[in-house]
């Protein structure tokens, strides 16, 4: 749908070097990377708002590098928003289908059905200024979609939000997805890739390094950034199932065949677990602690990482532990060795999708 | 924490210095108005010459600022948007009209618009007369003021975000209408506060328009004109209604532009 190919700019400290990946019709792509590796660079050739020194950009088979801005098909949702200050809320989001001479009622109708969608119907008649973090973007989003883009764009769309909007605004931004629209979605927030992304491509340095699904790009890290989340190795899908009698936030999690207690705000559905592998305890003996998820399994693999070891043992599912060597000569751990694998509720990462 | 309000010494002197200042500005319009009885003023109200030349100096200034702010506007805009070679150069010319005298900028002007010239005879073929018309008046006017609207306009049309038109042209607004419909809306302030500007120096200028039109006679001209055949007792009267004029369509235009800004 969208393919960007060996695309390059160079714009002051910021550089982006040839760069490539494709985007399919539908698709949640998500952009990972630290501040300042050149995404919101990437986005800006994209839309065409800077010109690039080399490469192409090609949308549904048209060749659309040096197409106009505005003839590009390809909506901006800026991460502060960027909503015109001296119009309304009503006036903003109509602004787009101006240029397309709709007649006024035509206008309105489609202003109001976009309101509705995004949930901005009391505030149509407000000046962007008086609007919170969450509000703006909301609006933001629904001037975008207004001129039915064929991919949309959004640059940090979280980031400026509170916890509690975030997830209203993670929710939204599904439910667009659903309707068939492409979104490319860049952030630094891996929780936030992992909780939206079909595809995370991996920005570092001005390049694309890795682009995969979630669960590939966490377990099998080809990129110092990712790296450093080297927890996530243990990444599991399944369904959070509230527990209705427990006085504290604690909740069952299942994944294949597996039962695991986890502390979580989230309402329950379908998600992904992270367990950090330096939270994993591996023992010969169960023994009881406060550790809520205890389970015995079989060593499959033992291996150098780039701190201590790192154990694999198969529970049902395969579980890593990072531990130092001194415990694994201690505790005499190799290759098909029983032993017991324990961390608490709260060292699981429950990510709703 | 309560802020001290301990007066400095100093800021006492600087005030003392403002309060001269302020005195050097308001002290001769004052005693000149002070000499002036009401029955001169009323005289001089019902004077058909000076009402004529009053309004001729408010509808020419008025004429020329907004003639001008067709080409002025859209310049200002590439000055404040665009980087080019010699950009230094181009915004030292803007400034040429303020820093030269305006006499010299008359006769620099007569001679691109005398009745001899190519410019001078495509007026004539339009039925616009330079030298001692209307023209004539309004040119010099915009020569010496325009500097003002642009200025103005530039530093407008800068502080406007540029993220703000890139959005618009996002959505798939053509340029012109992001012109109108952002840019301008969005340094509107600034361009109408250049706009009185223009309009309140065109409307004073006595150096440029004298060497080019004598008459039809504007107010400053006919101001010095009086003082040099009658005196100082009849040049006043004359003064002190064309400053009170200024003043109060000064006073409304800014009220008129802080109205809408608020709105």
């Amino acid at each position: 749908m969208l393919k960007v190919e060996q695309l390059s700019k160079r714009l002051g400290d910021f550089i982006i070097s040839d760069v490539s990946f494709d985007v399919a019709e539908g698709e949640y792509f998500v952009l990972l990377g630290a501040s300042g590796v050149g995404k919101t660079v990437l986005l800006e050739t994209i839309t065409g708002i800077l010109t690039v020194d080399s490469g192409s950009i090609k949308l549904n088979g048209r060749d659309i590098t040096h197409e106009k801005i505005q003839k590009r098909d390809i909506g901006l949702v800026y991460q502060d928003q960027a909503l015109f200050p001296h119009l309304s809320v009503r006036q903003n989001i109509a602004y787009g289908l101006k240029s397309r001479s709709h007649n006024r009622s035509e206008i309105n109708n489609k202003v109001n059905a976009l309101a509705v969608e995004v949930e901005v119907t009391h505030l149509l008649e407000r000046k962007p200024t008086t609007l919170s973090g969450g509000e703006a973007q909301r609006v933001a989003l629904a001037r975008a979609l207004a001129v039915q883009p064929k991919c949309l764009l959004l640059d940090e769309p979280l980031s400026s939000l509170d916890l509690g909007s975030r997830s209203e605004m993670r929710a939204l931004l599904r439910r667009i997805n659903r309707k068939k629209i492409t979104m490319i979605h860049v952030t630094h927030d891996y929780e936030e890739a992992i909780s939206l992304a079909m595809r995370i491509g991996i920005m570092e340095n001005g390049k694309i390094v890795q682009v995969d699904t979630p669960r590939q790009i966490f377990q099998h890290p080809k990129s110092e950034f990712v790296a450093r989340f080297i927890g996530i190795r243990n990444f599991f899908w399944g369904e959070l199932i509230k527990n209705k009698h427990s006085p504290d936030k604690s909740a069952e999690f299942v994944t294949s065949g597996l039962q695991l207690s986890v502390l979580t705000d989230e309402e329950p559905g379908e998600g992904n677990v992270i367990i950090r592998s330096e939270d994993v305890t591996v023992s010969t003996e169960p023994y009881s602690s406060s550790a809520r998820n205890v389970f015995e399994g079989t060593i499959v693999d033992i291996a150098t990482a780039r701190l201590g070891i790192e154990i694999i043992v198969d529970i049902g599912v395969e579980i890593a532990a990072l531990i130092t060597q001194d415990s694994v000569n201690k505790l005499g751990l190799g290759y098909g060795k029983k032993v017991f694998v324990s961390f608490k509720a709260s060292a699981v990462k429950f990510i709703k999708a | 924490m309560q802020i001290q309000k301990r007066i400095e010494p100093l800021h006492l002197i600087f005030a003392a210095l403002g309060g001269v200042v302020l005195l050097f500005f308001v002290a001769p319009l004052l005693n000149m108005i002070f000499k002036c009885s009401a029955g001169q003023l009323i005289e001089t109200a019902q004077d058909s010459e000076v009402q004529r030349s009053i309004w001729l100096t408010l509808f020419t200034s008025m004429a020329a600022t907004l003639v001008f702010s067709v080409v002025a506007i859209p310049f200002a805009y590439i000055l404040a948007r665009k980087n080019f070679p010699f950009k230094q150069l181009v915004n030292g010319i803007i400034d040429i009209p303020i820093v030269i005298p305006h006499s010299a900028a008359g006769i620099a002007l007569l001679g691109i618009i005398a009745p001899d010239t190519i410019i001078g005879r495509i007026g004539e073929t339009f039925g616009i007369k330079f030298v001692g018309g209307y023209g004539g008046i309004m040119v010099a006017m915009a020569f010496v003021s325009l500097p003002f609207l642009i200025n103005s306009a530039r530093d407008g049309f800068a502080a406007v975000p540029e993220r703000l038109e890139k959005a618009a042209l996002n959505l798939g607004a053509p340029p012109m209408r992001v012109f109108f419909t952002i840019s301008t809306p969005l340094a509107w302030r600034a361009i109408l506060s250049g706009l009185i500007l223009m309009w309140a120096r065109g409307m004073s200028e006595f150096g440029a328009v004298i060497i080019i039109a004598y008459h039809p006679m504007i107010t400053p001209i006919l101001i010095y004109e009086r003082f040099g055949a009658f005196g100082l007792k009849y040049a006043r009267p004359v003064s002190v209604l064309f400053i009170g004029i200024c003043l109060l369509f000064f006073v409304i235009m800014r009220v008129i532009a802080t109205r809408k800004n608020s709105a």
